[in-house]
């Protein structure tokens, strides 16, 4: 049993691309440059160079957006079963779980925002590459149930390859399952603000993600329902540059505001105040809300 | 048979396309065009008419037969605008409370720039959405090909039936050999593992019926009988039990 294992958290490690993980410089993948890892952090893993964005952990995203702990997990013991017997899958999942510390691609719970109580998801490419199967399903259909139950607002980060292929129809049908959860959700007038990361693709795209009252995305993230290559190779033809890119998606009307890191918690923060009900907003000095 | 025979047969000429059961379930059907957003997906068959002696509102996904047919259908691959206009004829049925049958059969939605840039992902997030919350029974059929979240979006149902020899997958099975192996030859390997096929998908509880293959006749019939038990819970019920209907599921 390696005992520094026993001590690391999965939320002290950096992201670092799978570039010198435990070295404390960071090499851009953008521009060459070393960063120190602390210094990546305070940049909100932001190439202070270029102003490449790297790749961001679903704990270490929740930290950044939410108070200081103020974020209880929800689910955290669920994981994964091999329902159809997949081949190679229960290895996978494993593996998924040794590299990425984490029980399954998406994490929830509720948490405070610049002061306003929300349900919070992130998901985490580390795991799978973010895909949705049962357990992610489960885990975001729970937590819109839970928000619609106590009047909450949601609040959820993407970053997805779509479906999970391992579990079948079962991870497919979960876009039907959370699809009537976020409508539940909203009938009962819950506000739920979504941000799109790099990338959210396939299943999750054609759902949850496309569901939301509010859409942000992070910029050049790619957004879209068919993976670039599948449509490059049917169309025989190459794709424009900013093709499925956050911006031309934004220029298309599909996404609300693009919003740089450094700026995230504050704008939720401000949308979340902005959908307070009327008799809990504070008034200014002139007694207006 | 093998599980991928049943794909490649789903994927077969000289099959029985959407149009052709609508013709014979329906015989007065009246065809409705557009999605009032921007235009006509011919992908989409949709429209009214009585299906033993019931007004429905039916959209069918249709591959069409002869090359000319193809094209105008686009093989059977809706654009947005496809499901848009299935979304518009569902809320149209919910207004006269007309119950909603969905005839599915796509290889998956359409790639293409155009699609994306016209909100592909949107328009099947948005078509699973509202069908949850539809106020009116539906019943969705795969009759061959059911190709992912293209055929997904209009099986957001409180039944769904699939005709024996349909197929019913997240992903081709080609695409899911490429992916785990990088070789597309092992296709039928895939078709194996992804449980597929109809028996298997109502084993797994994620399909309600398996229907016999060319019998159309048959299908109106399990169809009918369906929607007048559907039709006869209140609104509350039967959302609450389509709720719990996908809900179960993993």
């Amino acid at each position: 049993m390696d005992l520094r294992k026993l001590f690391l958290k999965a939320n002290n490690e950096p992201e670092t691309n799978g570039l010198l993980p435990r070295s404390r410089h960071i090499v851009c993948k953008g521009c060459g440059r070393k960063t120190p890892v602390a210094r990546v952090r305070r940049e909100f893993f932001v190439c202070p160079s270029c102003g490449r964005y790297y790749t961001m952990r679903a704990r270490r995203r929740i930290l950044m957006l939410t108070d200081k702990r103020s974020f209880t997990e929800h689910d955290r013991e669920l994981v994964s079963r091999n329902t159809l017997g997949f081949p190679e899958y229960d290895a996978k999942l494993l593996a998924a779980r040794e590299k990425s510390r984490e029980n399954e691609a998406v994490i929830c719970g509720t948490a405070r925002i610049e002061g306003h109580e929300v349900c919070i998801f992130a998901m985490d490419s580390y795991f799978m590459m973010g895909s949705m199967g049962a357990v992610v399903g489960e885990k975001i259909t729970r937590l819109f149930e839970y928000a619609a139950d106590h009047r909450m607002p949601v609040v959820g980060v993407t970053v997805s390859g779509g479906a999970r292929m391992q579990e079948g129809m079962i991870s497919l049908m979960q876009m039907s399952k959370v699809s009537a959860a976020v409508r539940r959700h909203s009938d009962a007038g819950g506000l739920y603000i979504v941000l799109l990361t790099d990338p959210t693709t396939g299943g999750v795209d054609a759902s949850f993600a496309m569901q939301g009252d509010i859409t942000l995305a992070e910029p050049g993230a790619r957004v879209g329902f068919a993976g670039p290559r599948v449509i490059e190779k049917s169309l025989n033809q190459a794709l424009p540059k900013d093709f499925q890119r956050a911006e031309r998606v934004l220029a298309c009307g599909f996404i609300d505001a693009i919003v740089p890191r450094n700026e995230q918690r504050t704008v939720i923060g401000k949308l979340l105040a902005l959908h307070e009900p009327v008799a809990a907003r504070k008034e200014d000095s002139d007694g207006r809300l | 048979m093998e599980d991928y025979d049943i794909v490649c047969g789903a994927r077969s000429d000289g099959r029985l396309t959407a149009c052709d059961y609508i013709t014979r379930m329906i015989p007065d059907f009246f065809e409705l065009h557009g999605d009032r957003l921007y235009g006509d997906d011919r992908a989409v068959v949709a429209g009214v008419g009585t299906l033993k002696g019931m007004p429905v509102t039916v959209i069918g996904i249709e591959k069409g037969k002869t090359t000319e047919e193809r094209i105008v259908h686009n093989f059977g691959s809706a654009h947005p605008e496809g499901y848009r206009k299935a979304l518009r004829l569902m809320k149209q049925a919910e207004k006269f409370r007309r119950p909603v049958l969905c005839l599915v059969d796509t290889a998956g939605a359409f790639c293409g720039i155009d699609a994306e840039e016209h909100g592909q992902g949107r328009a099947i997030a948005d078509s699973l959405a509202e069908m949850s919350a539809l106020k009116t029974p539906v019943v969705s059929v795969i009759l061959g090909e059911g190709g992912s979240g293209g055929a997904l979006a209009l099986s957001h149902a409180d039944r769904i039936f699939m005709i024996e020899d349909a197929y019913f997958s997240v992903v081709s099975p080609e695409s899911c050999a490429n992916i785990l192996w990088k070789d597309t030859a092992r296709a039928a390997e895939a078709a194996e593992m992804l449980c597929l096929t109809a028996p298997k998908l109502q084993k797994l509880g994620l399909i309600d019926r398996v229907c016999p293959k060319n019998a159309p006749e048959r299908l109106a019939a399990d169809i009918a009988g369906e929607l007048t038990v559907l039709s006869a819970m209140s609104d509350e019920a039967l959302l609450e039990a389509r709720y719990r209907r996908f809900r179960r599921i993993g």
